[in-house]
């Protein structure tokens, strides 16, 4: 298990509590999981994606993440429609272990904008893992 | 290591049976043809499946060294928590490969299937004074199918007073086919927890239980190995919300001649034949989980019912209010009448078996004391909980001691469950296991405490002296091949 | 008792160790009035040549094969098992052991059932099959249960030709459920009746048995190009004798999307019904849907190949109330021995095996022409058939019993609409002295 100061977590990037990365992306949102929830998830074996065209309010279930022996629900930090899926992660799951600020898992168009403006910082984010 | 108790062998290696064979052996006496040939309809003829052609002694070569490569309760102590892997009695197996029986078809008239009938009827009584229930199914083909059967009862008789409800209620330390069961019926689990005693405290039950909760799922004995003190108090809550109480009978070896269910307010209840009642577990199955139920939830049971008439035993169907058939025929007969034979060969002595299975959990327990952490340190049931929290020091895990006992020949416990305990290891030892192999098996979990103290690495490395070593889940799980 | 190993020395050694005085003091978490009073009210514990006497007796109560000729089917087969087999299941390192939770010591089920699943798949012209389901009916329903969580559609269409008991076993399951099940008629040719399929686009699945009940084959060509005339409809198919496939084309060659079915004929005996196999096998797509365990190929620390239970993310234990389903216990020792009859018989075995089945029921359905006895349904069959025969035979076939012959299953109790026909089955268990036995006694 990484120790917190161990952990690489890009600045311009908003984080949720859980755990997850948002990050800009023209008009869309890119949303991935940071390095906190892959080191404790462990080796990611299968990703279940959200259909494209699908829209999904804030903080609800849009799939999941499984390892070899626990499954974790993804959460939408913003409320939208999926406009893309990382397909690379269908083929390589690992990715996400391997580099969890590049692999985005979808990307959204947001229904509301203040939403994303709302998410914790990096800073915000360190401190609750502190806790 | 000391050498009374190393596992060694003689192993072969075996490859996949199609990387074996040639077109045109035979393993089988194939049928003459005495009738002639007749035509088939060349649009529907296909090209047979593409099995490998092999001879007799090739395949019973391969399965020999295949079982080689298993360790099955005949080869050593299975303690695994939760499974009650106790002796399968040899003559069990031959009471039911008797040709009355194995070659039997199910849909023959009753009067040429007496004799299964009237086994099916007499383990339904014998297994009711068991439990303390009115009236049992043996239909369910597991423990699994038999929560489900339950489910079912459940969902029947809300239906039938005309009021569904939507949820259930179901302990923390649940086997995790309990919520998958209720899933099932429609029913949304609501997790009640244990208390600091591991036990369910009836004050968390009474907040949760309310008019849209169709009742509670108990483990009794829980997973945790501890009696449910409460129970009494439990029950009553629930039934006087109009809920009923379902019991898991996974740990029935437990209570035997001590407590019938039925007599403390249980309604429905499953029990796994293939724990409790000495019927192989085969790798996987077939067990049996019959259902049992009150008086008042008989006329729900699956049909066909088994029926005594003067001195003849018939199938009856016609029971408006069940929940119908939940197996093409009666269920997994072939075991009902390896249960029904240890019950024979036991009587009253059931009893025995269940103080017996609970001494040697205890008497595990207190040996260990303080070369591993028990978690709930209070008198257990036939079985006991440590975990690793001594070991985490040295950065040791349960499942590094799991592994290390493979090499010292003994089946791990069960490790990880229940969720409540980190680092579980639930150790059931069953009542067939004599003192001297519990005696082994608790030296050798104080060599594996000592051995992580002095050497963790080497634990990290554990099994070495099995045919495998630690297998690479992740690459079988990223990327699935199922079939070769 | 020779199962409890015990002295009388240890167990108070063991209690005193605990720090009780009794093996009742073992229970003191247990309130007084939570426990028995008195003994429990069994019989009293027999030694092991009584209870062979009365096992035997008891199973000479039977009308078992051995001394009866049954011409019965209908979900289960009397098939010929090599003693071989027998044998081999005698190994306990198979049967006493138990799920194979722990790899490096379970190498040996592991791989059986890794065959186990690769035979299937081949038999069924499958990608993929679990490691087995309770039987052929319980599957069918997790089958028609999974094509709904798929397809996100809440009806199934199942073919009346399906087993009838296989039907009462979904309508179990589907009861407390909000998802409802439309009956298929047959047509007069004993063939499902797709014209009476109306919206099939509304329909999660449609279910149809090949060879169905009544031993039709199926026309799984015209009922996959229905369900592809709808986007999301899937063709799930069901068997209760695998043996067919020998003969005639597999479902996964003409498009199902899930197969299952009973297993039974590949080399388990009939035991009065069960422990029976079920089978169930999917294209890869649908891998991570499917209900039971999976075994996969992975390596081991040192790169030797080896099995393991895997995606079990899908399964109770870690999925709870959301996972595929509740199966846990399976069959499995039911499957290995299934494997092992696949992997006697053989490729070319098989295709023998099914011929000799196929031909002995045309050669008996072609004597019973012979006498005029109408065959129902006028379209191949397998090892069964049905026949319809003049007003009264009922006293024929209750006399035949009387004579230690089965002649068929009265179908009039599953389909009143059915009177007078009665459902055959013949297996290379028959030779020609009986069948032509036979067909003198039903013309007689």
């Amino acid at each position: 298990m990484k120790e917190i100061n161990e952990l690489v977590l890009p600045e311009d990037y908003k984080y949720t509590a859980e755990h997850e990365w948002v990050k800009k992306d023209g008009d869309t949102l890119q949303i991935g999981i940071t390095d906190y929830a892959q080191d404790q998830l462990g080796d990611i074996v299968f990703v279940e994606f959200p259909e494209i065209g699908d829209s999904f309010d804030k903080d609800e279930t849009f799939g999941t993440l499984e390892s070899v022996k626990a499954v974790s629900d993804l959460f939408l930090p913003v409320g939208g429609e999926i406009v893309e899926i990382n397909e690379a992660l269908e083929d390589e799951p690992e990715l996400l272990n391997s580099d969890p600020n590049g692999a985005w898992i979808v990307k959204i168009k947001p229904s509301d904008e203040s939403e994303f403006d709302s998410l914790m910082s990096k800073e915000a984010y360190l401190n609750q893992l502190k806790g | 290591m000391n050498d009374n108790i190393v596992a060694k062998g003689i192993v072969q290696d075996e490859s996949l049976l199609w990387e074996k064979g040639k077109k045109g052996k035979e393993g089988f006496s194939v049928p003459k043809n005495d009738v002639g040939s007749f035509e088939v309809d060349s649009d529907l003829l296909g090209e047979g499946p593409d099995f490998p052609d092999l001879s007799e002694v090739e395949v019973v070569r391969h399965y020999t060294r295949l079982s080689q490569w298993n360790f099955g309760l005949d080869t050593g102590m299975y303690p695994l928590g939760s499974c009650t892997m106790k002796y399968n009695p040899k003559t069990n197996e031959r009471q039911a490969s008797l040709p009355g029986f194995a070659g039997s078809h199910p849909l023959l008239a009753e009067e040429l299937s007496q004799g299964a009938l009237e086994l099916i009827y007499n383990l339904e009584q014998h297994l009711c004074e068991v439990t303390g229930m009115d009236a049992i199914s043996l239909q369910p083909a597991a423990g699994a199918h038999g929560e489900l059967a339950g489910m079912l009862i459940f969902h029947a008789y809300h239906q039938k007073k005309g009021a569904q409800r939507n949820k259930i209620l179901i302990p923390d330390t649940a086997h995790g086919t309990n919520p998958a069961s209720a899933a099932l019926c429609g029913y949304k689990s609501i997790p009640v927890p244990s208390n600091e005693d591991g036990i369910l405290d009836p004050k968390t039950v009474a907040e949760l239980m309310d008019e849209d909760t169709a009742g509670i799922m108990i483990t009794n004995p829980n997973t945790l190995g501890l009696f449910e003190d409460n129970i009494l108090e439990i029950n009553k809550i629930v039934h006087d919300k109009g809920g009923l109480v379902y019991a898991d009978g996974a740990n029935m070896n437990a209570v035997m001649g001590i407590v019938q269910m039925g007599k403390i307010g249980v309604d429905v209840m499953h029990l796994n034949l293939h724990k409790t009642f000495s019927t192989p577990h085969g790798g996987g199955g077939p067990g049996s989980g019959p259902v049992c139920v009150t008086k008042e939830l008989e006329k729900f049971l699956p049909v066909p019912r088994v029926e005594k008439q003067g001195d003849k035993f018939i199938l009856v169907d016609n029971r408006p209010d069940s929940i119908g058939k939940l197996h093409a025929f009666y269920g997994n007969f072939s075991i009902l009448i390896r249960a029904y034979s240890y019950i024979l060969t036991m009587g009253k002595d059931l009893k025995k078996v269940s103080q017996y299975a609970v001494l040697s959990a205890n008497y595990i327990k207190e040996k260990l004391r303080g070369d591993f952490h028990i978690p709930y340190d209070r008198p257990c049931m036939h079985e006991c909980i440590v975990n690793d929290k001594l070991q985490e020091e040295n950065h040791v895990s349960t499942l590094d001691i799991a592994k290390r006992l493979m090499d010292y020949g003994f089946h791990p416990p069960t490790i990880y469950f229940p969720l409540v305990v980190s680092g579980a290891m639930m150790i059931e030892p069953t009542e067939t296991e004599s003192k001297e192999d519990i005696d082994k098996l608790i030296e050798v979990l104080k060599i594996i405490a000592k051995e992580s103290k002095e050497n963790p690495d080497m634990l990290k490395e554990s099994p070495k002296f099995c045919r495998m070593r630690r297998l690479d889940e992740t690459t079988a799980a990223r990327k699935p091949c199922l079939t070769g | 008792m020779r199962y409890l190993p015990h002295t009388e020395e240890e167990i108070s050694s063991m209690l005193k160790v605990v720090g009780v005085k009794t093996l009742d003091d073992l229970f003191p978490t247990i309130p007084e009035d939570c426990k028995m009073e008195g003994d429990l009210k069994l019989p009293e514990p027999m030694t092991e040549w009584e209870l062979n006497d009365h096992m035997d007796s008891l199973a000479g109560k039977m009308g078992s094969s051995s001394e009866y000729k049954v011409f019965v089917g209908a979900g289960s087969y009397n098939h010929f098992i090599p003693e071989s087999i027998n044998y081999l299941l005698g190994r306990s390192e198979f049967s006493t052991a138990y799920t194979p939770y722990q790899p490096e010591i379970s190498q040996g089920t592991l791989q059986g059932i890794f065959e186990y699943q690769t035979l299937v798949a081949r038999l069924l012209g499958m990608d993929i099959a679990n490691a087995s389901m309770y039987d052929g009916a319980s599957a069918l329903a997790e089958a028609l249960l999974m094509a709904i969580r798929i397809t996100r559609k809440k009806k199934v269409a199942v073919s009346k030709a399906i087993h009838p008991s296989y039907r009462k076993v979904v309508e179990t399951y589907f009861h407390p459920t909000k998802y409802e099940i439309v009956e298929i008629p047959y047509l007069d040719n004993g063939r499902i009746d797709l014209s009476s399929i109306t919206n099939v686009g509304d329909f999660a699945a449609i279910a149809v048995q090949s060879p169905n009940f009544f031993g039709v084959i199926e026309d799984l060509k015209a009922v996959k190009a229905l369900t592809e005339s709808e986007k999301k409809t899937m063709l799930v198919t069901c068997f209760s004798e695998p043996l067919a496939y020998g003969l005639y084309k597999n479902p996964g060659s003409l498009g199902a999307d899930i197969v299952c079915g009973e297993g039974q004929s590949f080399g388990i005996p009939q035991s009065y019904g069960g422990p029976g196999l079920g089978m169930f096998a999917c294209n890869n797509k649908f891998m991570r849907n499917a209900p039971g365990r999976l075994i996969g190929q992975t390596t081991d620390l040192e790169g030797k190949r080896a099995y393991v239970l895997t995606l079990a993310t899908r399964e109770q234990h870690i999925r709870r109330e959301k996972a595929t389903s509740n199966i846990c216990s399976n069959q499995g020792l039911c499957a290995m021995t299934s494997a092992m009859y696949m992997a006697s018989v053989g490729g070319t075995g098989i295709k023998k095996l099914a011929k000799v089945n196929f031909d002995k029921t045309e050669y008996f359905k072609s004597e019973l022409k012979k006498k005029g006895i109408k065959i129902k349904f006028d379209t191949p069959t397998f090892n069964e058939f049905v026949a319809e025969f003049s007003e009264g035979f009922d006293k024929t076939h209750n006399k035949l019993k009387e004579e230690n012959i089965i002649a068929g299953l009265k179908l009039e109790d599953y389909y009143p609409e059915l009177k007078n026909n009665y459902l055959f089955c013949i297996t290379e268990t028959a030779s020609k002295e009986d069948i032509d036995k036979l067909v003198q006694e039903v013309t007689k």
